[in-house]
């Protein structure tokens, strides 16, 4: 059961890296345009930086 | 690029025009309702990067709007709408005022991080139960308990916060609602369990707390965003109207201002054609006045120098100006503004059917749990055990149905209104749409289109129409327009004219053939209007005798068609205008509407329709008129069409996107179907109760039968919610 000790924080922090991006997507705005965002790709013209939106 | 086959062949960008260049920026939003696809946005994106005077812009397609930032120049609104609209993307100005209001939507995110939060702990524990109940023993399960437990607790502190914030403001002023319960059940569950863990027993219940939680949190937040999307979309609508009027200065020159700036005794410029902004008095120029928005008449008023121009009246004929009077109390918007908070003052709370349940819920839960607790205590004389089986009656009790079945239902049912061109401003006013027995409509604007239809055209001599369609063919007047129509489809060819001038508020003069040829009011004409009590126009030919030309409102092509429908499923259908007698007959008699009365002023409207509440009626009222906005804010339920006025909207339930009548009998539909669903959810809840409350009760109720009833009926119900989204 000593494997435990290893596997469990390891799942956990798994779990919370998939946290941090789902907090970090969402003070981004990534869910403002859903449309817009699937769309996009379509599109051949290169975007360096996205602009900011506020 | 992947074309889009319904962009193809959309215009070039044309050769770049010298511009206004300034050091100011500034940001525009506007409208795009036509923008679909990969190629609008980079259609729309690009060409308007190329422009020198744009630093930036950026489309989103999801709210078909794009965001431009501009040299702030006079009039650079206008040339980027028409620069829009020529490059075949027709654009409108949204009030960035207006806008502001709709703030971002700070209580979504508050509440969809918790959500995030709920979900990974409820996993991860879940994960650890699992190990739990698939036999760890002693050591290791107090270890997979501590680490559940170090997951759990400050999860519930931070994600049951909405709930446990709701209960205490219920608490305080001694009321019980649906929070208490599930406040209740999460801190005794945790605290249970942390006892258990603590003293190294074999049930701890985390994992319910917490997956309670996380499908609370998701029906808390379905709620929430239903809301929001129709407030969003509502303030859209609102957008739409910028609320700029033009005034003259001092020298005669011209400005745009916005409606705030303007004081008494201003002078406003209003164009033939625009919607009068504000009361005042005409200071120059004759027109004649549309006032069915305002009073529910068609008939329209001459009006001169000196009388008195009310907001919200059509200006049609002559441009005006118009001097700004007693802004404040006396304005009819006013006045009507009072009636409206009286009729919203009058009507009777709704409970609605989530309430319903919760009141009779919240008690019984509370009971068993305290009846639970007292019963096993003296019987077993182990009070460890008694507080076991209390939290966990209060887990499996806990009102998933209720807190996740009704806004499950409530969002999939204004997705699909929404979809069909109908928005549904809040969730209850789908059941109290589901109670209506009775629907009543305004006529003007609502059943009609508000644009008058030559009636007796084919009556008249075809040599005399085509000389009134040729007087018809300049003006801008509706009655014009509607003579037009009638040539179009007739194929009546216009008789050659000269000379034709028009005088405002009067008519239009000619020559034929030497004769003198006049069309417009009876006055006019030089004869009485006689006993003609319906919109009418007279045509003079030189020293024959004059013709009479009569019209009425064009009734939308759907009405007698929704009104069937109605009838059909057994809604009794009911007319109140503010028109005067004859052509609300008309139209009554021809759409077999029994029941109508005409000539009804915003206070006889609100009256009638309390009359109809206290004969125990669930009235519908679909208005679009400023005359209507009271009676919109009084009945039951309400709804109001896109092109209604901004109190009307604001006032109705329902707002008709698309202004097609045909889906009030939709959305008559739907909120049956979705009160239905409804209730089956509660029963589906009841059910699952009924076989686990007594297991509970009688002390088997593991974690793993808790993890398992809980689940399973906040599944099942949430799949029977989506069923509506799919199929009608």
């Amino acid at each position: 059961m000593n494997i435990l000790v290893l596997l469990i924080p390891i799942s956990i922090s798994l779990g919370a890296l998939g946290l941090w991006a789902f907090f970090w997507s969402l003070r981004n705005n990534q869910y403002d345009d859903m449309d817009g965002h699937a769309n996009r790709i379509l599109s051949e013209r290169y975007e360096d930086a996205p602009e900011d939106q506020d | 690029m992947a074309v889009c086959p319904a962009c193809i062949g959309l215009p070039d960008m044309p050769a770049p025009q010298d511009v206004l260049r300034s050091d100011v920026l500034r940001r525009i939003e506007l409208s795009l309702p036509t923008i679909h696809c990969a190629a609008c946005i980079s259609g729309v994106e690009s060409r308007l990067q190329r422009l020198v005077e744009i630093k930036g812009a950026r489309v989103n397609l999801s709210r078909k709007r794009v965001s431009i930032t501009v040299e702030d120049t006079p009039g650079v609104e206008a040339r980027l709408i028409d620069m829009l609209t020529s490059w075949g993307y027709p654009a409108k100005e949204l009030d960035s005022a207006t806008l502001a209001r709709d703030h971002m939507d700070k209580t979504g995110l508050y509440l969809l991080a918790r959500i995030g939060v709920a979900g990974f702990a409820a996993m991860n524990v879940m994960l650890l139960s699992v190990s739990v109940w698939s036999g760890a023993e002693a050591v290791t399960r107090d270890f997979l308990h501590w680490i559940s437990a170090i997951i759990a607790l400050p999860t519930v502190v931070f994600t049951g916060m909405p709930f446990f914030k709701n209960a205490w403001v219920a608490l305080r002023v001694g009321r019980l609602n649906m929070d208490v319960p599930i406040s209740l059940a999460l801190v005794l569950a945790s605290g249970v369990s942390l006892a258990e863990t603590i003293e190294g027993g074999p049930h701890a219940y985390f994992d319910a707390a917490l997956s309670l939680t996380f499908f609370l949190l998701i029906g808390r937040y379905l709620d929430h965003r239903t809301r929001i999307a129709a407030r969003s979309a509502a303030v859209e609508l609102a957008a739409l109207e910028v609320h700029k009027v033009e005034r003259i200065t001092k020298d005669g020159a011209r400005e745009t201002v916005p409606m705030d700036a303007v004081r008494n005794a201003d002078l406003i410029a209003v164009a033939a054609g625009a919607r009068i902004p504000l009361d005042g008095v005409v200071h120059k120029g004759h027109s004649e006045l549309d006032p069915s928005m305002l009073t529910g008449e068609t008939m329209p008023e001459v009006i001169g120098p000196g009388m008195k121009a009310v907001a919200g009246m059509l200006n049609l004929t002559g441009p005006l100006i118009i001097k700004a009077t007693a802004m404040g109390e006396e304005t009819l918007l006013m006045q009507i503004t009072r009636l409206v908070e009286a009729a919203e003052n009058s009507k009777n709370t709704y409970t609605s059917l989530a309430e319903k349940a919760a009141q009779i819920y919240a008690p019984l839960v509370h009971i068993l749990a305290a009846l639970a607790f007292l019963a096993w205590g003296f019987y077993s004389n182990d009070w460890r055990l008694a507080v076991n089986i209390a939290a966990a009656v209060l887990i499996i009790t806990c009102p998933c149905a209720l807190g996740l079945a009704v806004p499950a239902v409530l969002t999939a049912a204004s997705g699909r209104l929404f979809r069909a061109g109908v928005l549904l401003k809040e969730g209850v006013a789908l059941e109290r749409l589901a109670e209506v027995d009775t629907v009543v409509f305004d006529k003007g604007g609502t059943l009609t289109t508000g644009k008058p239809r030559l009636i007796n055209g084919s009556e008249i001599a075809t040599a005399d129409m085509e000389i009134a369609l040729a007087m018809a063919l300049g003006s801008a007047h509706p009655m014009a327009k509607a003579i037009r129509e009638f040539g179009t489809r007739h194929g009546i060819v216009a008789a050659d004219l000269t000379e034709i001038t028009e005088t405002p508020g009067m008519g239009t003069q000619a020559l034929w053939k030497g004769q003198e040829i006049r069309l417009g009011r009876a006055a006019w004409c030089g004869v009485e209007a006689g006993d003609i009590s319906q919109t009418a126009s007279w045509l003079r030919i030189g020293a024959r005798a004059v013709r009479v030309l009569l019209f009425e409102d064009t009734l939308r092509p759907e009405a007698a068609g929704t009104i069937a429908a109605l009838h059909a499923a057994g809604l009794e259908v009911r007319m109140l205008s503010g028109d005067i007698i004859l052509p609300v007959q008309t139209m009554a008699t021809r759409l077999g509407i029994k029941n109508w009365i005409a000539g009804a002023t915003p206070a006889d409207k609100v009256g009638e329709l309390n009359d109809l509440a206290r004969a125990g009626r669930k009235v519908l009222m679909v208005g679009d008129g400023l005359n209507d906005a009271a009676a919109l804010a009084g009945a039951h339920v309400s709804i109001a069409l896109a092109s209604a006025m901004d109190a009307s909207r604001s006032a109705a339930d329902l707002i008709l996107i698309s202004d097609d009548l045909s889906q009030v009998t939709h959305s008559l539909m739907i909120a049956r179907r979705a009160k239905r669903r409804i209730l089956e959810n509660f029963t589906i809840a009841a059910l699952y109760n009924l076989i686990a409350v007594p297991i509970a009760l009688l002390g088997f109720a593991t974690p793993l039968i808790a993890a398992l009833a809980m689940s399973g009926s906040s599944i099942t119900v949430s799949l029977n919610a989506l069923r509506l989204g799919r199929k009608l």
